[in-house]
């Protein structure tokens, strides 16, 4: 086989095409792949606070049903929603960014920016709700608010192990917000360049990775929904 | 090889000569990856893999320089029974210190980033690996996760053990642990972000015709050792955050008091802290591979076995965390299983063992510095794998577990395994890396001056234990003072041998022996290319038509 500078003149290289990959091809594979990869990491990073999850949910079925109850089952739906349209307009963009279509590309990732940011924006009146009744763990945690499946306050058992519940949810969710406010600003860098016409049918990787860490994201949030926010609901 | 002067009826043809001085042709010397460009700039922005990998070797050095330091004050305190030289809190931290920087800023990333960043992309045919930005990024990783934790010690230090148990590091200690902690989770990125790489390089770029089963066993281990740096060091990170938290904000996932449990961090620790461990033996058996084929000048005997024994080693690595908790109160059949489950990874480990001295056996063996580090390991691994079956072992266990004896038992795998690996490794490839030989004499001093101080240091310590003397104490009966007179004067043995390396590889940077392309006249695609390599490696690109390790008729006819 000939060096690459021989092959050269035949086809002419993208100028996106770095020096150590033989073709376009090969490039965007490997960096598909490098994002999966990532992906698995990211799933045992989230694996540790759900083994805790798990645990301590079997441990304290009460407490979590009791915890889970005074969250606002309207606004998770809510924000399930957004998130699974942000992740439809971000395949569409993806999906643009293939075809070529700069400014639809554009388009559709400010929209993901959007639902992304109504999502953080709702999960800010979530956790300020959370303030304003002390179910925040530390040592203003204060259960009172909180009730059981008989209506009444919780014993004071149920009550202490309250505590770890919030201290999941504000972990769990709080990871996942992180990972959005990580994710946003790289859209944005996206839909930037898009705009510029750096991407094509022949080079939209970047465009394409960024959608499978913004799939990741969501598809998290699919999951933490029902764990925190159903658990009472569930029988 | 005539030019350590002793007589070689079976030894390896004699290598092509050396290259003139100065090609006659040129007058300026032929262009490669360290004289390509020069400055500062030239190198903390490089994209190439050989000078990252470069930059790694500095920066690991002196992390290992700073380890030692520690170690060196530990042993001096223990040479009297008394705790005359610090105080308990100093005595605290300076173990503490010495197990944090050792562990996650040396043993970690000793050999994959360093000798497998050089040498991957090269052994798979490829120009850099796939993602240059990022490999720089995680050294720069690297580099916050270091300072953050340098400065975490100098401003007061750490002092809950490397272990971080809670709820001391939550609740009782006073120590630097938040800070200590960001710089082991930011560092874990850096582990992260390699093992990716390496991943996604040894699946994507691999050179036409080099198929998984003609990979070079240093690839292999590699492979292995990122899956575990990808699925564990995430659990390390997750598990060091919630600490921070607990810490922080009382948030009650560790703590009793609110229910929560204590012994769910040492879950979540171990997860990932004991396949840490192949983190850091993999590798340094894969080094060990490359080290017994080239000098024995044979193909490795079982190869596949060796190859797939690695991944056996990283998949059973994931399943036996629970026997660090034998005495910890977890369900005794918990116990059994993690117990029986640690015994298996004796088996791909014994199955490496065998098939490198099987390997030995009729070859052309020669005794170059790398072969007595390789030797050296051999002894050693074993020792420290053998005596970890003890540890596995429920009911003795009880016997040994928090004294010398594990002590002794991990450094045999990690002093005695990963460094005598990685010292092996660096003076096989040093001709590659630097395009000179080491002084082979000096080499062969140095090796010898290790393993006896290295015994030295540490045999004490099993029998230490086995008496029954704590780890982690500064004080001790005046009836084990021998046994530590003695292992502080292997540990002084082994600091001379671990400077002596450091000055004469730095020495022959400037005025080694130029090396030529293949030295050892060893097998490998890093052979075929110029000494030290052209920034892309490969002028051509290679094509793989042989099995690996592959040394012909003419060795085999002498085997036979």
């Amino acid at each position: 086989m000939s060096s690459l500078s021989e092959t050269a003149p035949a086809a002419a290289h993208h100028p996106a095409l770095r020096h150590h990959f033989e073709s376009m091809e090969g490039q965007k594979e490997a960096s598909t792949f490098g994002m999966w990869v990532f992906i698995a990491q990211e799933i045992l990073f989230f694996g540790g606070m759900l083994l805790a999850y798990t645990i301590y949910r079997y441990l304290y079925y009460d407490a979590f049903a009791a915890g889970s109850h005074h969250l606002d089952v309207a606004l998770g739906t809510i924000n399930t929603a957004v998130l699974i349209c942000s992740s439809l307009t971000m395949a569409l963009g993806v999906h643009a960014a293939a075809l070529g279509r700069r400014r639809a590309t554009a388009l559709f990732l400010v929209l993901t920016i959007l639902l992304g940011s109504v999502f953080l924006g709702i999960k800010v009146v979530e956790y300020a709700d959370k303030f304003h009744h002390h179910l925040v763990p530390g040592p203003y945690y204060d259960a009172e608010v909180l009730r059981g499946a008989d209506g009444k306050a919780l014993p004071p058992e149920v009550a202490l192990h309250s505590q770890i519940y919030f201290a999941l949810y504000f972990s769990l969710t709080g990871l996942h917000a992180l990972h959005m406010i990580i994710g946003i600003p790289i859209i944005a860098v996206m839909a930037w360049l898009a705009r510029r016409g750096r991407f094509s049918p022949e080079y939209y990787t970047p465009v394409e990775i960024t959608g499978l860490y913004w799939h990741f994201v969501d598809i998290v949030w699919i999951f933490l929904f029902p764990l925190l926010y159903l658990i009472p609901h569930h029988g | 090889m005539s030019t350590h002067g002793l007589p070689e009826p079976y030894g390896r043809p004699a290598p092509p000569p050396p290259p003139p001085e100065r090609p006659a042709a040129a007058g300026r010397e032929r262009v490669h990856y360290l004289n390509v460009s020069y400055g500062v700039r030239s190198w903390l922005l490089t994209t190439d893999h050989k000078r990252i990998a470069l930059l790694y070797l500095a920066s690991i050095t002196v992390m290992f320089a700073i380890g030692g330091v520690f170690a060196t004050l530990i042993r001096l305190e223990l040479i009297t029974p008394a705790g005359d030289m610090v105080q308990s809190e100093t005595y605290n931290k300076l173990f503490t210190m010495h197990g944090v920087v050792m562990v996650f800023f040396f043993l970690i990333p000793s050999i994959p980033a360093t000798l497998g960043n050089f040498l991957i992309p090269i052994m798979i045919g490829a120009k850099d690996l796939a993602f240059p930005r990022i490999n720089l990024l995680s050294w720069y990783v690297y580099v916050l996760g270091a300072l953050f934790t340098l400065y975490a010690m100098v401003t007061g230090g750490v002092d809950t053990g490397w272990t971080f148990y809670v709820p001391y590091s939550t609740h009782y200690s006073n120590t630097n642990v938040i800070a200590t902690g960001l710089g082991i989770f930011i560092t874990g990125f850096s582990s992260i972000l390699t093992g990716l790489n390496f991943i996604v390089t040894i699946h994507k770029m691999r050179a036409p015709g080099l198929s998984w089963w003609r990979l070079p066993l240093f690839v292999w281990s590699h492979y292995a050792t990122s899956l575990i740096m990808i699925l564990g060091t995430p659990v390390i990170a997750v598990t060091i955050l919630m600490v921070a938290l607990e810490r922080g904000l009382h948030l009650g996932i560790f703590d009793p008091a609110l229910g929560g449990d204590p012994i769910l961090f040492q879950h979540l620790f171990w997860f990932y802290s004991h396949p840490a461990v192949y983190i850091m033996i993999l590798p340094a058996m894969g080094v060990i591979s490359e080290l017994v084929q080239a000098m024995s000048r044979k193909r490795v005997f079982g190869y596949s076995f060796v190859a797939i024994s690695s991944l056996a080693i990283a998949m059973l690595g994931f399943l036996v965390w629970g026997h660090h908790m034998f005495v910890s109160g977890q369900s005794v059949y918990a116990g059994l299983v993690f117990s029986g489950l640690s015994y298996l990874v004796a088996i791909p480990s014994a199955i490496k063992v065998f098939n490198w001295t099987a390997t030995l056996y009729k070859g052309s063996v020669t005794f170059d510095t790398p072969m007595l580090y390789a030797i050296g390991f051999l002894g050693l691994f074993t020792i420290g794998g053998l005596t970890g079956l003890f540890l596995a072992a429920l009911g003795l266990d009880v016997h040994i577990t928090d004294t010398y004896f594990v002590v002794a038992h991990f450094h045999y795998i990690m002093v005695g395994g990963a460094i005598m690996g990685y010292l092996g490794g660096i003076h096989f490839w040093w001709p590659k890396i630097s395009g000179r030989m080491y002084p082979e004499g000096w080499g062969r001093v140095a090796a010898i001056i290790i393993f006896v101080g290295f015994n030295l240091t540490f045999f004490p310590q099993f029998i230490l234990g086995y008496l029954g003397m704590p780890r982690r104490y500064h004080y001790y009966p005046e009836e084990f003072q021998v046994l530590n007179v003695m292992s502080s004067a292997g540990a002084s043995i082994l600091a001379v041998g671990y400077l002596l390396p450091m000055i004469y590889l730095a020495w022959s940077m400037r005025y080694g022996r130029r090396a030529g392309p293949n030295p050892w006249n060893a097998r490998g695609l890093e052979w075929e290319i110029e000494s030290p390599p052209p920034t892309e490696n490969f002028l051509v690109q290679p094509v793989v038509s042989d099995k690996t390790y592959e040394y012909g008729a003419e060795e085999a006819a002498k085997i036979v």
